[in-house]
């Protein structure tokens, strides 16, 4: 990264303007990083001086309490929140459909859906262009239970909800959800890939012109444009998803303060062994994004419901979704779309019942 | 010119014609935009990514909602 001192109105060679742009990002970077960790350091002592210097309530009671779990843990989530969407966004930079297409394409199964899985997570993917994707990967050669591995992990490790376990129940639970959610997509495109089911996709789409136009994927980027996409991610993800953090959070206040701990646990608690199925169930027909289920999950368990009940839940509403299956049906039959349902929708059962055993 | 907007209808895609709409009107040019929302007619255009948008027949941008700025620049060498 040394940057050619004194170029004096030559013409700099693209790479070494590129490598001086890098440095001056990377220190503009480094300062952004040191006040950001400042500002989160000092979060703690900022919300006890928000609500009993300030507000002058009294410590110890149920209003104060909620108070400060809010006034501390909405700024701390959003800012983990800016600084992962923005270092996700930069790292998508790298990566786009064409390119995982490349990469998996003519891969063998077992080391292709382990390979596709984590493509998955790193390549910005709508779930609206699910079918143009499904259709361009198994035209090129990427083998279904690939290409499926790769559609299930997609949706379902987001970095969003990602940051939101880590920054509300720890990093533990954050490595299970992203780890599961990982294990899900590579066993269920194994065994889709195992069972054979090539013949249920309908047959226009292998009619379909091979391969797909590169069009899009342009000259290789600058970091410029990666702090630009960076911060594209950042407004777009986080200006959409604020209001759903901050009311997730309220709730959970609310919760800290008042409502009686476990009022759900006899209904989603671990001692109930059809909690997990019936939260699948119920969450089938949802559709939410993973910002949005994050409020919901953080009231139940607020409220006594189990761990494995309620990621169960929220798993099987991300990424088991009607609107997505109906989507589907255009390019899948009726009977790999139910056999997709029930290969993901037993991974995310079994998910379940191992957290309620063990937590 | 023939700009056609490929996408099922999802709001992007939704975006992406009022983007396009506006860059045509700014660049004052003659166009006839399309909407293509058939799943089979948007594979003929071989993209993976929509919204995506294609100029005479060629796929400029896929996979994102792009500036005005930045379709009036690829109107703009047709003029």
């Amino acid at each position: 990264m040394a940057a050619h001192p004194g170029g004096t109105g030559i013409t700099v060679p693209r790479s070494v303007a590129d490598s001086r742009a890098a440095a001056r990002y990377f220190g503009a970077g480094l300062l952004a990083l040191g006040i950001w960790w400042l500002v989160y350091r000092s979060l703690p002592a900022f919300s006890r001086w928000f609500t009993f210097s300030l507000l002058g309530l009294a410590p110890g009671n149920r209003l104060s309490s909620a108070v400060e779990f809010f006034v501390f843990d909405g700024p701390k989530v959003l800012l983990l929140l800016t600084l992962v969407v923005f270092a996700v966004g930069v790292v998508r930079s790298f990566f786009t459909p064409e390119r995982a297409r490349r990469i998996l394409s003519g891969k063998r199964e077992s080391a292709g859906n382990v390979l596709a899985s984590l493509l998955g997570v790193v390549t910005p993917f709508c779930s609206c262009s699910a079918v143009p994707l499904f259709i361009g990967f198994v035209t090129s050669g990427v083998p279904l239970g690939v290409t499926f591995s790769f559609l299930v992990s997609a949706p379902m490790v987001n970095e969003v909800a990602l940051v939101l376990l880590y920054g509300l129940f720890g990093w533990k639970v954050a490595a299970i959800y992203a780890g599961t959610g990982l294990v899900i997509a590579t066993v269920s495109g194994w065994m889709i890939g195992r069972l054979g089911m090539e013949r249920y996709v309908e047959e226009w789409v292998y009619a379909a012109p091979a391969g797909v136009d590169d069009g899009d994927e342009g000259p290789d980027l600058s970091w410029r444009d990666r702090v630009d996409y960076g911060l594209d991610a950042v407004r777009d993800i986080v200006g959409k998803v604020w209001p759903w953090v901050l009311a997730g959070i309220a709730v959970g206040a609310g919760i800290h303060g008042y409502v009686p701990e476990n009022f759900m646990a006899a209904i989603m608690g671990a001692d109930a062994w059809w909690s997990v199925p019936l939260a699948v169930l119920i969450g089938i027909p949802m559709y939410s994004n993973a910002a949005g289920i994050i409020p919901v999950v953080q009231a139940l368990l607020g409220n006594g419901a189990a761990l494995g009940t309620v990621l169960a839940f929220m798993m099987s509403v991300i990424g088991l979704s009607l609107p997505e299956m109906i989507i589907l049906r255009k390019v899948l039959s009726v009977r790999l779309i139910a056999t997709f349902t029930g290969v993901v929708g037993v991974g995310i059962l079994i998910v379940g019942y191992v957290f309620n055993a063990l937590m | 010119m023939e700009i056609a907007i490929l996408g099922t209808g999802c709001p992007k895609c939704k975006q992406t014609t009022e983007v396009v709409r506006q860059a045509v009107e700014q660049a004052d040019i003659s166009a006839t935009i399309q909407k293509v929302e058939d799943i089979q007619e948007i594979m003929k255009y071989r993209v993976m990514m929509t919204p995506a948008v294609a100029i005479d027949g060629q796929v400029k941008i896929s996979g994102r909602v792009p500036t005005v700025d930045e379709v009036k620049s690829l109107l703009s060498p047709a003029r």
